[in-house]
C-alpha cells in the first residue's frame, strides 16, 4: 500500500478515536455485564446462549451504526470543514484519499471489534467458567462481522461522496436492512415470472448478502462452520467492499469540487 | 460568595435530582391508579415468521428475550395461581419459530405446558405439539422423544402415544439404553405405580439441570406418599371389616394384625390418621404433587417447595 493511502487512514483513524468513537466500549461493557449477571436470574439456561447471541449482536449493530454515521462524513465533512482543498493541493490523488479513507475507518472498526471480542470472551469465561473447543467458532462469526464492516463502510463512502450526510445515512440504512433480507428476495425471485423474476434476481445480486455473513445463532449452538463458506464470505465480502469502493471512485474522481 | 456559573451548577443539579425524585413518585402513583393494567397480556405481533423477518437476522437474541417472556410469564401466572395461560403457547411458538435448536424452550416449555393446573397450564395438546415441532427440527436429540413420551404418559394418560415415542426415541443414535426398557415397560405395564416411579428415576438419572432433578425427586417422593397412603387407606379398610369399627390409631392397626409396621413419609414423619378413617400427610407443603394423602380443604402455597436434588 502507498505511503500516502497509509497516511490517511491513519489520520482517519486518529480522528475517529478523538471524536469518542471507543466510548461505545463503556456501553458495551455494561450492556454485557449486565446481562451476564442478570439473565441467569430471569430466565432459565440460556446465560450461555445469551452472552453470544447479545454480545455477538451488539458487535454487530454497535459496528454498522458507527460505519454508517461516520462513513457518511468522511468525504461531507472534509469538504464543509474545507480540509479536503488542503489535502488534494499536495500530491494525492483522489482516489487515494478515498481508499486511504476506507482503510481508515476499517481499521477503526476492526480495533474496535477487537476490544468486543474480548468483552465477549470474558463475559463466556464469567457464566460457563471455562472454555470449550467449539467457542473457536465465535472467532468465526466476528470475522465474519468485520467482513459486514467492509461493506458497510464501502457503502457509506460510497454515498458520502455524492450525497448529503443525512440522505447518505438513509441510503446505507436501507441497504443494510434490505441486505438482511437477501435470503427472502432471492426466493421472491424464484415464485415470479417473466419481468418481475428478472428484476427481483437482479435486485437479489445487486444489494449485499448480509444474511450469509451472520452465524450468530450457529455458533451459539456450537455449530461449526464451513470452510468453504468461511473462504466464499471472504473472496464475496471483499470483492463486494471494492465494487463499492470503485464506485466511490469513479463518482469522486469525477465530481466537481468548486 | 458564589460565582455565577458556580451557583447555575448547583440550582440545575439539585433541580436534576428533584425532578427526577418527583418522576419516580408520580409514575409509581399512575401505576396505583392502573392496578388491572398488565402489559404481560399483550403480544402485539403474534406472527413468527413476522418477527422472524423484523428482527434483522439477529433471531437468536430474539428467540432468547421471548424465551425470558415465556419463562417470566409462567412465572408470574403461576405465582398467582391462575388457571388461564392465554399467551404461554403462542410465546413458546414464536420462541422456537425463531430459534428452533433452543432445546430447553421445549424441555421446559413441554413442562409448563403440559400438567393440569395449579403445576401447568393444562395444555398437553400443546405441549404435544411442542415436542413434535422440536423433534422436526432436532431429530438426533433423544431426550425430546423421552420428554414427548413423558407428556404422553403423565399427562393424557396416552400409554400408546407414550410407547409410539419411547420406541422412535431408542432408534436415534446415541439414545439412552433405557428408552427401549422404556417402551417395553410401557407397553406391558402401563398405568402402575412401578412405571411412573421409572420414568422420574430415568428423568433424574439422564438431566444435570438442577431444577428438573429437584422436580424428579419431588414427582418420586410424591409417587411414594401416594403408595404409602393408598397402602395404608387399604389397612383402615380391613382393620373395619374386621372389627367393625375405625381403627383409632395405627398401633392398634398393627395390633390387630392389619398393618405390619407404621410407615412413615419420606422426610421420617408419621401419617396422620383423621377420626373419619382418612389417612393424611402432616406436612403437605412438602410433598406438592402428590394426589392422595391431602388434608380436606387444604390450600396448596403460591410455589411448590421443592426439595434440594444434589
Amino acid at each position: 500500500m502507498n505511503g500516502r493511502i497509509v497516511h490517511i487512514a491513519s489520520n482517519t483513524f486518529r480522528e475517529a478515536v478523538r471524536d469518542r468513537v471507543l466510548y461505545n466500549l463503556i456501553a458495551f461493557c455494561l450492556l454485557l455485564s449486565a446481562a451476564a449477571i442478570l439473565v441467569g436470574q430471569i430466565s432459565i439456561d440460556i446465560e450461555k446462549l445469551v452472552v453470544i447471541n447479545l454480545g455477538l449482536t451488539a458487535v454487530s449493530l454497535f459496528g454498522i451504526v458507527i460505519a454508517i454515521f461516520i462513513g457518511i462524513g468522511l468525504v461531507s465533512k472534509e469538504i464543509e470543514k474545507r480540509t479536503l482543498y488542503t489535502v488534494l493541493s499536495r500530491p494525492v490523488r483522489r482516489w487515494e484519499f478515498i481508499v486511504g479513507k476506507f482503510f481508515g475507518l476499517a481499521g477503526t472498526l476492526v480495533v474496535n471489534t477487537f476490544f468486543m471480542a474480548i468483552g465477549v470472551f470474558a463475559a463466556l469465561l464469567y457464566v460457563a467458567h471455562h472454555f470449550h473447543k467449539p467457542d473457536a467458532w465465535i472467532l468465526v462469526a466476528l470475522y465474519f462481522i468485520v467482513l459486514q464492516f467492509l461493506i458497510i463502510c464501502a457503502l457509506a463512502l460510497l454515498f458520502s461522496s455524492f450525497s448529503s450526510p443525512l440522505l447518505s445515512a438513509v441510503f446505507a440504512f436501507s441497504l443494510f436492512v434490505i441486505g438482511s433480507f437477501a435470503e427472502d428476495l432471492r426466493g421472491f425471485a424464484g415464485m415470479a415470472h417473466g419481468l418481475s423474476r428478472w428484476l427481483a434476481t437482479g435486485a437479489a445480486y445487486l444489494v449485499p448478502n448480509f444474511s450469509a455473513l451472520n452465524v450468530i445463532g450457529s455458533v451459539a449452538h456450537e455449530h461449526p462452520v464451513a470452510g468453504p463458506l468461511i473462504f466464499y464470505n471472504t473472496a464475496y465480502a471483499l470483492t463486494y467492499a471494492a465494487v463499492a469502493l470503485c464506485g466511490a471512485v469513479l463518482i469522486f474522481e469525477h465530481r466537481d469540487l468548486k | 460568595m458564589m460565582t455565577a456559573s458556580r451557583r447555575t451548577t448547583t440550582v440545575a443539579s439539585l433541580l436534576l435530582v428533584g425532578c427526577m425524585l418527583a418522576a419516580v413518585i408520580l409514575l409509581r402513583r399512575v401505576d396505583q391508579m392502573r392496578t388491572t393494567a398488565t402489559l404481560d397480556e399483550v403480544l402485539y405481533i403474534t406472527s413468527p415468521k413476522a418477527l422472524k423477518r423484523l428482527s434483522l437476522g439477529y433471531e437468536g437474541l430474539v428467540a432468547e428475550i421471548y424465551w425470558t417472556r415465556a419463562v417470566q410469564y409462567f412465572g408470574t401466572k403461576h405465582y398467582q395461581h391462575t388457571q388461564h395461560y392465554d399467551l404461554l403457547a403462542t410465546l413458546l411458538e414464536i420462541t422456537t419459530a425463531l430459534d428452533p435448536q433452543l432445546l430447553v424452550a421445549y424441555q421446559f416449555g413441554a413442562n409448563f405446558l403440559a400438567p393440569p393446573p395449579p403445576h401447568g397450564a393444562g395444555m398437553p395438546e400443546k405441549a404435544i405439539q411442542l415436542m413434535e415441532y422440536g423433534i422436526r427440527n432436532n431429530p438426533n436429540d433423544w431426550h425430546l422423544y423421552y420428554d414427548l413420551g413423558f407428556i404422553y404418559y403423565m399427562d393424557k394418560r396416552d400409554y400408546a402415544g407414550a410407547v409410539g415415542a419411547f420406541e422412535r426415541g431408542s432408534r436415534v443414535p446415541g439414545a439412552h439404553p433405557f428408552m427401549k426398557v422404556l417402551a417395553a415397560q410401557m407397553a406391558q405395564h402401563a398405568g402402575e405405580l412401578q412405571t411412573a416411579r421409572m420414568l422420574w428415576l430415568t428423568t433424574y438419572q439422564t438431566t444435570q439441570d438442577k431444577q428438573i432433578r429437584a422436580n424428579a425427586v419431588a414427582h418420586l417422593r410424591a409417587l411414594q406418599v401416594d403408595e404409602d397412603v393408598a397402602t395404608l387407606q387399604r389397612a383402615v379398610t380391613r382393620y373395619g371389616e374386621k372389627t367393625a369399627h375405625l381403627p383409632p390409631s395405627f398401633s392398634a392397626m398393627v395390633a390387630a394384625g392389619v398393618l405390619s409396621r407404621i410407615p412413615i413419609d419420606p422426610d421420617g414423619h408419621t401419617y396422620k390418621l383423621m377420626p373419619n378413617g382418612l389417612v393424611v400427610v402432616r406436612m403437605p407443603d412438602d410433598f406438592p404433587f402428590i394426589e392422595k394423602g391431602l388434608p380436606p380443604d387444604y390450600q396448596p402455597p403460591p410455589l411448590p417447595k421443592l426439595p434440594v436434588s444434589d
